[in-house]
């Protein structure tokens, strides 16, 4: 690891500041994806500006029918809320499932999202509820923010602030892990919304995506039954040692089903 | 007279510093003046180097030293040595290629060591190892064992046209043709296994330190024979005699072979500190590891097996290749020849078996011996070829393997691939497992599962191995360049306390209590009155180190040997305090009496004696208590069982879950049952890790695609259910305790048991053949092969 500065300033103003007048420097949330990557040298930020000390960013808000959880929620603050419990069981679980305890207690839910790995466990739940991500300076859909391979549609000084859900009917989320890492190498996320159903793919490809031909035929009809024969192409899908292309997409459709399964036992 | 002795389950001394976070282990030695080592390894799998420039790096800040292969070539040092000469079927030698510390000309492997950089802390030796600019002319390179073997592939050495190391081979070619041609049924397979990284949780670490004023070396090593090492560095290596040079193995976290070896950071970290003045210490990460540390298994083999009309095995024929890597590591040659096809009879009666094996070079780290080492290979190839038979013949599997195994009065029984087994009884064994695992209601389980959606399987392993390599004379004739036998100290203290002194090594295996127990059976002290060490060239006198689930066998039989002769000594001096004659009095239950009447010393009262020699017979015996011993085995020990797994696999995903194992082992006498269940768990965990996860993958042109635990996939605790451990004891008969030895079982046991179950889950749907690792992907894209075949016929 490289000798970088270190900063802990109090305030998202402060924070975003910094980084506007410095272009080396990094946020640093829970530092789960972060600090591996300095470790292993792949990034060498100038400074660090940790958000330890800001006191904002914290909440977990039911506001109607949103959810609101602040961008430095742990994941285990997530799972364990009983708010998100109630209202989005499915997002609840998805958190107890991300990494491994040590990586729940320190992880963000901000930090996940800015990090945009496309093996990440929160994107599918954000593309497959239609959130909104609330940054110091605007809010972005979420069907906007995921760009590409660890790349979102924030500016390099911008700080996600929170996450808003709308809250849907029912909604499950199913993940087949890649064996060493326990990333997702297939994730699928399914939403009954008020507008009708969402399926976000997340691990499969570069980013995470909609599959639009199984929104339209659990549209006609909710049930596992409703994808047999419908295939999601392998075009676009990863291809590696753990699983290929071809693979990726059998098992897309193999989880989507599950997931369906999962929404269906879980109203 | 003490619950401590052989047979109690006595829970480990040692954990209690384990636990606390206390141990000492080689990186939490820093010495005074400390200074850290980090090498610069090959990113190339085959090239020239052309061109080093290490002037930045030697301006850096922090930085004492940049060493390079010139500096080792320049002082002298000698390259490091194979343990194991094989020869060729001819009578002439295997190709046996120089190894330097640090790479010099070429570079032969991606993590082949190349420049070492000293500096006052690791962060600016990293800093500067950044700074190092080599220059390299890439060479054509080959990563795979199965490109290797092939005409016109890269050539690793000039001297080894084909990259053959040797062209090795066993057992009799006649008979075997002969057996052939009189079978009813001859059933062939063709099989890999696959190569794993031995992932100690402990990466290696060496600290080197030379002290000028008395001439004198010490090195702390992550060893699991510090003896080895030290033996190796003075005639081999270092060239400074053994009195001139101390090699400690502190606490050491894990080995399964990996440690055994003389590597080139031992050599390097002394060198320097020598030549640099100060104390030098190399901590691997584990990136690193993945890509200096030997690996282990990498065959390719075809088999075949003559049977006749009844089933009956006639002979064996096996054709392997094994990965060697880049160099020839400490005992690499020793792994695949006489560790792997002389057990190539397994528990069976065969009359007639041929085995050819050549030892391939490859552009990749070493491959040398990992838990099991050459066993696992011998017993995967064996269980996967008669699971075939069975299959084949239309047979069931348990029947042939018990009309074909060894009855216990067939003992000693000889094979046909040198060894002779001494004792066991494999069908008591078999028996034993099916009840644990409840094989008579096997088919309900089967049908619950399909009632879920999921494909059961039942998989079968019954397998031998040999454990304690001996004895010297022989492995000597056969080309070992070290003696096996293994030696020990017992140091009776004035108040009866004892300090055993043992040239075995734990890394994990809890000698520190098994062997404080012997103490405890033969002298009836509590094992708290007993200190083992070991480690430590200066404290202990000789000893071979700890492999090959050697240490009990051999190590605690010299252990026993040198308590006899405390016990002898104690009877003379008891002898003058009862005013008897040393041949009347008996020792049992901790009292020295005379026989047949109540007259008797404590143990402890006839140690005080020994050092306070006031009433004693000083003309004839010695003051003091403290004994010797050097034990040569007169054989292997033979370790055997079955191994009994099933797994349910999810047709759709692929994916195996391990949904039981029930084992039956017979390591002779057990010391500690709850230790002896703890080394079968462990292996079984490993064993379980290669039949399912781990694979070291390197791509054609000889890089490691996945030396990470990103993509590395390790066995956890939650992909394992609750072992049912029984055992059913032979006793050894050649040596003392009766012990065989239980660290590497499950991992040479239960690999076949899985990879049969997996097939046997698929055999409805018409999939034959699965090899290790059984990915989920691999197992789906065996079922679509199958049902397209299935279509297509």
């Amino acid at each position: 690891m490289k000798d970088f500065e270190f900063h802990r300033p109090a305030t998202v103003k402060d924070a975003v500041a910094f980084l506007r007048d410095h272009d080396g420097a990094k946020f640093l949330a829970g530092g789960q994806s972060l600090l591996p990557v300095l470790k292993l040298e792949l990034a060498e930020p100038s400074d660090l500006v940790s958000l330890a000390h800001v006191k904002e960013l914290r909440d977990i808000r039911v506001d109607g029918d949103k959810l609101l959880i602040g961008a430095l929620v742990t994941h285990d603050q997530v799972h364990r809320s009983a708010d998100v419990q109630k209202v989005i069981p499915a997002l609840a679980r998805l958190a107890g499932e991300i990494g491994d305890a040590q990586v729940r207690n320190r992880g963000t839910l901000g930090g996940s999202v800015a990090h945009a790995d496309p093996a990440a466990d929160y994107p599918a739940a954000l593309v497959g509820l239609g959130a909104t991500v609330i940054t110091d300076r605007r809010s972005i859909a979420a069907d906007a923010f995921f760009t590409g391979l660890f790349t979102t549609a924030l500016e390099r000084d911008e700080l996600v602030k929170a996450v808003q859900f709308p809250i849907p009917r029912r909604a499950a989320y199913v993940k087949f892990a890649h064996r060493a890492s326990k990333y997702a190498l297939v994730g699928v996320f399914i939403a009954e919304t008020t507008a009708g159903i969402r399926v976000a793919v997340t691990g499969a490809a570069a980013t995470v995506f909609r599959a639009p031909e199984y929104e339209a035929a659990l549209g006609k009809q909710l049930a596992p039954g409703a994808l047999d024969g419908i295939e999601v192409p392998a075009t676009n899908l990863n291809s590696d040692a753990e699983a290929s292309a071809e693979y990726r997409a059998h098992l897309i459709g193999v989880i989507a089903r599950r997931a369906v399964q999962a929404l269906l036992g879980h109203s | 007279m003490t619950s401590q002795g052989i047979g109690a389950s006595v829970k480990r001394k040692e954990d209690r510093r384990f636990l606390l976070g206390k141990g000492n282990y080689t990186d939490d030695i820093t010495l005074p003046n400390q200074a850290y080592a980090v090498l610069v390894r090959s990113i190339y799998a085959h090239a020239k180097i052309t061109k080093i420039d290490s002037a930045a790096a030697k301006a850096a800040p922090g930085v004492i030293g940049v060493l390079t292969g010139d500096d080792v070539a320049a002082d002298g040092l000698g390259g490091l040595p194979c343990g194991w000469l094989v020869k060729n079927k001819d009578g002439s030698n295997m190709v046996e290629p120089p190894h330097p510390a640090l790479a010099h000309g070429k570079v032969r492997h991606v993590g082949d060591p190349v420049v070492m950089v000293v500096a006052t802390s690791k962060a600016e030796a990293r800093a500067a190892a950044g700074l190092v600019d080599i220059s390299y002319d890439a060479l054509p390179a080959v990563g795979r064992l199965a490109d290797a073997i092939k005409p016109g592939a890269p050539q690793v050495w000039d001297e080894a046209p084909g990259n053959a190391c040797f062209d090795w081979h066993i057992g009799d070619p006649v008979n075997t043709e002969a057996a052939f041609k009189n079978a009813a049924h001859i059933v062939e397979i063709d099989l890999t296994n696959s190569r794993v990284a031995p992932n100690a949780m402990e990466p290696r670490a060496a600290n080197g330190h030379y002290e000028a004023a008395s001439d004198h070396y010490t090195l702390y090593t992550t060893s699991q024979n510090p003896h080895l090492i030290r033996l190796l560095m003075s005639a081999f290596t270092l060239h400074v005699p053994e009195h001139k040079l101390r090699v400690i193995a502190p606490d050491v976290g894990g080995g399964f072979g990996s440690k055994i070896y003389h590597y080139a950071e031992e050599l390097l970290v002394t060198w320097a500190s020598k030549k640099l003045g100060r104390p030098v210490k190399w901590t691997s990460d584990r990136s690193e590891a993945f890509q200096s540390d030997a690996h282990g298994r990498d065959h390719i083999s075809h088999a075949a097996l003559a049977l006749d009309a009844s089933g009956k095995f006639l002979g064996l024929r096996v054709k392997t290749y094994a990965n060697v890597g880049a160099y020839l590591s400490t005992f690499a040659s020793a792994v695949p020849t006489y560790l792997y096809a002389t057990l190539l009879s397994g528990p069976y009666d065969l009359p007639a078996i041929y085995a050819e094996v050549q030892a391939t070079f490859t552009n990749t780290v070493p491959i040398d011996a990992y838990r099991g080492a050459g066993r696992p290979e011998a017993s995967y190839l064996l269980e996967r070829l008669v699971d075939k038979a069975a299959r084949q013949l239309g047979v069931d599997r348990i029947e042939l393997r018990r009309k074909n195994m060894i009855r216990p009065d067939q003992f000693p029984y000889q094979t046909q691939v040198a060894l002779q087994y001494d004792i066991g009884d494999y069908h008591a064994t078999l028996d034993l497992a099916l009840k644990s695992n409840d094989y008579a209601n096997y088919e309900k389980r089967r049908a619950a599962s399909a009632a879920k959606g999921k494909l059961r399987g039942f998989g079968i392993s019954t397998y031998i191995e040999a454990c304690g390599i001996a004895p010297s004379a022989v492995a000597g004739a056969l080309g070992a360049r070290a003696g096996l036998y293994e030696a020990a100290g017992v140091r009776v203290h004035p108040t009866g306390s004892v300090t055993v002194f043992t040239g075995t090594h734990s890394h994990g295996q809890g000698h520190e209590t098994t062997f404080a127990q012997l103490v405890s059976e033969k002298l009836g002290v509590p094992v708290d009155s007993v200190e083992v060490v070991h480690g430590d060239t200066d404290r202990i006198p000789f000893g071979m180190g700890t492999y090959g689930s050697r240490s009990a066998a051999v190590g605690g039989s010299a252990l026993i040997k040198a308590l006899d002769k405390v016990i002898d000594k104690g009877k003379k001096i008891a002898a003058h305090l009862l005013e008897a004659s040393a041949g009347d009095i008996e020792f049992k239950d901790g009292n020295f009496r005379v026989v047949g009447t109540d007259r008797a010393k404590a143990f402890g009262e006839v140690a005080f004696t020994a050092y306070v020699p006031h009433n004693y017979p000083i003309d004839s015996v010695e003051p003091g208590l403290e004994e010797s011993a050097y034990y040569d085995p007169k054989n292997f020990t033979f370790p055997g069982g079955t191994h009994l797994v099933e797994v349910e696999i999810d047709p759709e995903t692929g994916v195996v879950e391990v949904v039981d194992v029930a084992i039956a082992d017979d390591v002779g006498v057990i010391i500690n049952p709850m230790i002896v269940d703890g080394q079968a768990h462990g292996g079984l965990a490993q064993g379980i890790g290669q039949a399912l996860y781990e694979e070291v993958r390197y791509d054609a042109e000889g890089q490691l695609t996945n030396g990470s635990y990103m993509d590395y996939c390790m066995p956890r605790a939650a992909d394992l259910p609750n072992f049912k451990v029984g055992n059913h004891v032979t006793a050894c008969t050649h040596n003392p305790i009766g012990v065989k030895g239980v660290g590497e079982v499950g991992a040479i046991g239960v690999p076949p048991a899985v990879i049969n179950a997996v097939i046997d889950a698929l055999t409805p749907l018409g999939v034959t053949d699965i090899s290790m690792p059984a990915t989920p992907e691999k197992i789906w894209r065996a079922i679509q092969a199958a049902k397209l075949a299935k279509k297509g016929a």
